[in-house]
C-alpha cells in the first residue's frame, strides 16, 4: 500500500537534477570583471571593439580570465578586483580618450564564476535586489499635465496656421485647459472653421457647444490623448537610457511603473548627487545653418573659425563650421521616425515639425537651397553635430533627411533626434539608496537567520521524530533547493523581505510534515499497523494541508498584487514557496518513506519517536470509537 | 519524545466564554491604544526622507539632532538604530525644496560637523505615493479577507468562514494595538508579516474545522461540544510543534536579521502566538455559537459513513 510506481521517482529525480543543476551557479561566487558598453548611441560595440580592448590590456600588462563579447558589451573577468581596477584604468584610457566626452561605458561589474556549461543552461545565480547589493532607486512621475498642454499648445499654433492657409477668418484660438476653443463672428465662417480643424488635425475632435456666441470646442480624441501619454513616456524613458548610459553603471533598470512611473535602478552607484544631476538635465536640440562662406570652408580645415560661427565636431570626427543664429530648436521638432524612401529605396528619417516651426522651416529653405543644414545636439554644454544634409527642395512641417545612411544608422539618428529632450517633466517622487557595505551586511544577516532557524527546526525535528523528522528535514532541505532554483530560473529580484520570505516560508513549510507525523502517531495510537498507519496520516493529512496552504496563498497573493517595492519581493518568494512546500513536503517525503518502509511487507515498528498510548484503557476517545 | 500525553479531551469549550472575554478585553484594549494612541507610521506611509548615517565612534546623538534642527526642520527625529554608531534621521516633507536634494544637505552639514561619518542609506518617499501606499495596503487586506471567507464558504460553509476571520481579523487587529501602545514603527514590511500572518493562522482555524468535520462524519453519537472538544485536543500536539518550528525561524530572523527585519520578526511573533490563542480557543468557539451542526458538513451522511475513507474526496 505504501509503494510508488517508477514514474514518480523518475518524476522526483528528474526534478532533483533540474533544481540541483540552477542552485548550482549560486555557490560559485562572482568575479570581478570590466563591462564595456556604448556610451552613446552613436558608438556601436562589436568584435573590433573587443580586439581594442584586447590589445590594451596587452600593453598594460594585464592578463584577463576571460575576454568575451556578449550582445552589445565586452566583458574581462579578472582574478581580483586589484587587477580589476588597473585593467579598467587601462581600457578606459584606450577607448575613451577624450575623458570629458567618452564614448564608451566601461564599468566594474561582477560576473557569476560558474562554468560555461551552467552559463550554456542559462543558470544563473538569483538576481539580487538593491538592498542587497547597493545602489540607488529612483521613482520618478512624468507630469503629463504639461505634457498634453505642450502638445494642445502646438496643435493650436497649427491650427491658426491651417485657417490662415485657408483664408478663414477666426474671432480667436486660445488653450482653455485640456482643450481648443475656437471662435468665430458667424455660423458659416465656423462650420468652415471645423471643416479645416478635422482635416489638418485629426487627432482631435471638434464640438460645438451650445450658446449665444458661435464656438468651437476641440478635445483629444480618447485613442489620441492615449497616445500622447504612452508616447511622453516612452520618450522620458529613451532620454533617462541615454543619460544613465553616462554614469558608467552596469546594469541599469529603467522600467515603466503605471500609466505614467518611471522606475530608474542603478545598482553599485553611490553618487547620488551625481546620479539625479545627469537624470534631471535637460539636453537640447538645435537646427543651424552651416558657414559655408571660403572663411567657413577654411575654418573647416584648421583656418580660424569666422565670427557669428562655431566650430563643432560631427560624429565620425569631421569638424563642421555652424553659424550662430538658431533656426529651429527641439521644442518645435515634433517627431522623428525612421523609413524608407519610397523612390530611391533608400534609408531616411521623417521629420516632423509644428507649425510655426514649418514656417520658419519654408523661409529658410527657400532662401539656403542647396545649402547645408545642421542638427545640433547639445549635452553637457557641449555641442555635437549629428548630421548636415544639403537642402534639396523648399521644406514645410514635414520633411526628410536621406542619403548616405544605413538603416542602423538611420534608426540611431531618429533615436537622437527623439531623445534630445524630454515630452514632460519628470519629479522624483521616491528615492532609495544602499550602501554598498549595508547591501553586503544585509546578505549576511539575511543568511545568518535562515540557516539557523533551518539548522534548529531540523535538530528539533530529528529529536522529536527520529527517522520520520529525518525525512521531514531532507524534504526541508529539498524545499530550500527547489525554492532556490525557481528563483534562480525566473530570475527574481532577491529582497531582505524576499530572504526573510524564505525563513517564513521554510517555518511554515513543516507545518505539513508535522501534520502528517502526528496523524500517523496517531493511527499508532489508536491501534493501526505501520503500514496502515503511514498510508492514512498522508491520505487523511492532504486534505488539511492543501486547505491551509491555500489560504496562505490567499494572502500571498494579495500581497502580490497590491504590494510594492519590498513587499512584493516578499509575496514573490512566498508564494512560491508554498506551492514548492506543498511538492516537497507530501509529494518527495511520500517517497522518501514509501522507498525506506513500503518495500517492508512485516513491518513492526516505525521510528516516528515515542508513540504514547493513554495508560488506562476506556477513555474518553476509545470509548466512543466503535 | 512526546510533550503531550493528554488521556482524555480537555473540555475547552467549558471555558469558551472566559476565552471570549479576554480576547474581548485584549482586542477592545488594542482598539484603545489604536485610536488614543495611534499607529508610528514609517515614511512609506507618511512621506519624507529617512537617513541612516554610520559614524566610526559612538554618535553623538544630541550634537546630530542640533546639526540637523538648524538647518530649519521643525519636526526631526534622530535615534539611534541598532548599534550606538548607527543613527536613523527622519526628515518631514518640506514644502517648495526638492524633497531629493533634503539628504544631500544633511549630510553635507552632518560631513561639517563630524567628517567621519557614511552615509549608509537614505529613502525618500513623496507624500502620494505614501498615501498609496495605504490605500494599497487596505486593499489587499480587503482582498485577504474576502478571499478567504469564500474558500471557506466553499470548503466548509458560512458558519466556519465567520467564524475563522472574525478569529483572526481580531489578531490583526491586536498585533496593531501592540505597535500603537509601544510605539514601534509601522512599515510596509510589518504590512507584509501582517498579511502573512492572517493567510497562516486562518490555517490554524482551518485545521481545527478540518477535524471537526472529520469528526462528525465518524463519531455520530458524540454532540458538536464535544467533538469541538475533541478536535482541538487531537490537534494540539501538531499545534504547538508546528507553531513553535515557526517560532523558531521567526526567533532566528529577530535574533540574527538585524534592524531591518526586527519589527517584522516583532509583528510574526505576536501574530503567532495570538494566532494559535484565537484559531484555537476564539474561532471553534463563535463556530460553537453560530450554532455548527452534522447536517451542514455532512451531505447524504450514511453514505459518507460507510465509506472507509473520510477523506475519500481528496486526491493525493
Amino acid at each position: 500500500m505504501n509503494r510508488y510506481p517508477v514514474w514518480k521517482y523518475i518524476v522526483i529525480l528528474i526534478t532533483l537534477v533540474v533544481a540541483a543543476i540552477y542552485t548550482l551557479p549560486n555557490f560559485f561566487g562572482e568575479s570581478p570583471a570590466v563591462q564595456v558598453s556604448a556610451g552613446k548611441a552613436t558608438t556601436r560595440v562589436d568584435n573590433e571593439t573587443l580586439s581594442r580592448v584586447e590589445s590594451a590590456l596587452k600593453t598594460a600588462n594585464v592578463t584577463p580570465q576571460r575576454l568575451t563579447l556578449e550582445g552589445h558589451s565586452v566583458w574581462a573577468r579578472f582574478d581580483s578586483p586589484d587587477i580589476q581596477l588597473k585593467a579598467k584604468d587601462a581600457i578606459e584610457r584606450a577607448l575613451n580618450p577624450d575623458a570629458a566626452d567618452p564614448s564608451h561605458i566601461v564599468a566594474l561589474n561582477l560576473v557569476p564564476r560558474s562554468p560555461a556549461w551552467l552559463a550554456a543552461l542559462n543558470a544563473k545565480p538569483m538576481y539580487l535586489g538593491l538592498d542587497l547589493r547597493g545602489g540607488v532607486h529612483f521613482m520618478l512621475q512624468v507630469d503629463m499635465r504639461t505634457a498634453i498642454t505642450k502638445r494642445l499648445d502646438t496643435l493650436a499654433n497649427d491650427i491658426r496656421v491651417a485657417l490662415r492657409e485657408k483664408d478663414v477668418r477666426h474671432g480667436g484660438i486660445a488653450r482653455e485647459g485640456n482643450s481648443i476653443e475656437i471662435r468665430a463672428r458667424d455660423a458659416a465662417t465656423l462650420e468652415a472653421a471645423r471643416r479645416v480643424v478635422a482635416d489638418t488635425v485629426p487627432d482631435l475632435q471638434v464640438e460645438q457647444p451650445p450658446g449665444t456666441e458661435p464656438r468651437l470646442v476641440a478635445t483629444f480624441k480618447p485613442a489620441a490623448l492615449q497616445k500622447v501619454q504612452t508616447d511622453a513616456v516612452k520618450q522620458n524613458i529613451t532620454t533617462l537610457h541615454n543619460r544613465v548610459n553616462e554614469l558608467g553603471v552596469a546594469e541599469p533598470v529603467i522600467q515603466q511603473q503605471g500609466a505614467d512611473r518611471v522606475v530608474v535602478q542603478l545598482p553599485g552607484v553611490q553618487d547620488t548627487a551625481k546620479a539625479k544631476d545627469i537624470l534631471g538635465r535637460t539636453a537640447t536640440l538645435e537646427m543651424r545653418l552651416v558657414d559655408e562662406s571660403a572663411e567657413g570652408h577654411a575654418a573647416e580645415s584648421g583656418g580660424p573659425v569666422p565670427f557669428g560661427a562655431e566650430k563643432f565636431l560631427q560624429r565620425d570626427g569631421r569638424p563642421v563650421i555652424v553659424k550662430r543664429q538658431v533656426i529651429l530648436t527641439g521644442e518645435s521638432l515634433t517627431d522623428a521616425q525612421p523609413g524608407f524612401d519610397q523612390q530611391t529605396q533608400q534609408p531616411k528619417v521623417d521629420l516632423t515639425v509644428d507649425a510655426k516651426g514649418g514656417r520658419v522651416m519654408r523661409d529658410t529653405s527657400r532662401e539656403n537651397l542647396k545649402k547645408r543644414m545642421a542638427i545640433v545636439l547639445f549635452e553637457k554644454g557641449k555641442g555635437e553635430v549629428l548630421t548636415a544634409p544639403v537642402i534639396q527642395a523648399e521644406l514645410g512641417t514635414r520633411f526628410q533627411i536621406s542619403g548616405s545612411m544605413t538603416t542602423v544608422e538611420a534608426n540611431d539618428l531618429a533615436l537622437l533626434l527623439r531623445a534630445g529632450s524630454l515630452a514632460a517633466p519628470m519629479e522624483i517622487i521616491e528615492e532609495r539608496t544602499i550602501g554598498p557595505s549595508l547591501g553586503a551586511e544585509n546578505i549576511s544577516k539575511g543568511f545568518h537567520s535562515v540557516t539557523w532557524g533551518f539548522v534548529a527546526i531540523v535538530v528539533f525535528m530529528i529529536i522529536y521524530y527520529h527517522l520520520f523528522g529525518v525525512f521531514s528535514a531532507i524534504a526541508l532541505s529539498f524545499n530550500l533547493l527547489l525554492l532556490v532554483a525557481i528563483l534562480s530560473m525566473l530570475q527574481a529580484t532577491l529582497t531582505l523581505p524576499g530572504i526573510a520570505a524564505v525563513a517564513l516560508t521554510l517555518g511554515m513549510a513543516i507545518d505539513a510534515n508535522v501534520l502528517i507525523n502526528e496523524r500517523i502517531r496517531e493511527e499508532l495510537r489508536t491501534g493501526a499497523s505501520p503500514q496502515a498507519a503511514i498510508h492514512a496520516g498522508y491520505d487523511r493529512a492532504w486534505a488539511t494541508i492543501l486547505d491551509s496552504n491555500v489560504t496562505s496563498l490567499i494572502a500571498g497573493l494579495a500581497l502580490l498584487a497590491f504590494g510594492s517595492g519590498p513587499v512584493r519581493g516578499f509575496a514573490v518568494v512566498h508564494c512560491i514557496g508554498i506551492l514548492t512546500s506543498m511538492f516537497s513536503a507530501v509529494f518527495f517525503s511520500r517517497g522518501l518513506v514509501n522507498w525506506w518502509y513500503g518495500r517492508q511487507k512485516k513491518l513492526k515498528t516505525v521510528s516516528i519517536g515515542t508513540v504514547w498510548r493513554p495508560a488506562a484503557p476506556g477513555t474518553a476517545v476509545a470509548d466512543k470509537q466503535g | 519524545m512526546e510533550f503531550f500525553k493528554i488521556g482524555r479531551d480537555i473540555p475547552f469549550m467549558r471555558y469558551a466564554l472566559v476565552f471570549n472575554v479576554v480576547s474581548i478585553l485584549t482586542f477592545a484594549l488594542a482598539v484603545f491604544f489604536l485610536v488614543t494612541r495611534g499607529l508610528h507610521l514609517s515614511v512609506e506611509f507618511t512621506g519624507g526622507t529617512v537617513m541612516e548615517v554610520s559614524y566610526s565612534q559612538p554618535a553623538d546623538l544630541g550634537q546630530v539632532r542640533g546639526t540637523v534642527a538648524s538647518m530649519g526642520y521643525g519636526d526631526v527625529q534622530v535615534q539611534n538604530f541598532g548599534t550606538a554608531r548607527d543613527v536613523l534621521i527622519r526628515l518631514p516633507v518640506q514644502q517648495g525644496k526638492t524633497s531629493a536634494q533634503q539628504s544631500e544637505q544633511v549630510l553635507q552639514a552632518l560631513k561639517s560637523a563630524s567628517p567621519d561619518v557614511v552615509l549608509r542609506r537614505t529613502e525618500f518617499v513623496g507624500p502620494q505615493v505614501g498615501q498609496e501606499l495605504a490605500s494599497d495596503g487596505l486593499k489587499a487586506l480587503a482582498f485577504v479577507v474576502i478571499g478567504i471567507m469564500i474558500y471557506l464558504s466553499m470548503r466548509f460553509e458560512w458558519k466556519y468562514a465567520v467564524a475563522g476571520i472574525i478569529a483572526n481579523l481580531h489578531d490583526v487587529i491586536i498585533i496593531m494595538g501592540f505597535f500603537a501602545f509601544f510605539q514601534w514603527e509601522f512599515s510596509l514590511s510589518v504590512l507584509a508579516a501582517i498579511l502573512a500572518v492572517l493567510g497562516y493562522s486562518v490555517n490554524e482555524s482551518v485545521v481545527i474545522f478540518d477535524r471537526i468535520r472529520e469528526n462528525f462524519r465518524r463519531y455520530r453519537k458524540m454532540s458538536t461540544v464535544e467533538i469541538i472538544n475533541n478536535s482541538i485536543t487531537a490537534n494540539i500536539s501538531r499545534t504547538i510543534i508546528t507553531h513553535g518550528s515557526t517560532q523558531i525561524m521567526v526567533l532566528s530572523m529577530l535574533l540574527f536579521g538585524g534592524e531591518t527585519l526586527h519589527y517584522f520578526a516583532v509583528a510574526l511573533t505576536i501574530g503567532i502566538l495570538f494566532g494559535i490563542y484565537s484559531s484555537v480557543f476564539v474561532a471553534a468557539a463563535i463556530a460553537m455559537w453560530l450554532g455548527i451542526r452534522r447536517e451542514d458538513l455532512v451531505k447524504g451522511g450514511r453514505k459518507e459513513h460507510d465509506a472507509s475513507d473520510p477523506n475519500s474526496g481528496a486526491v493525493v
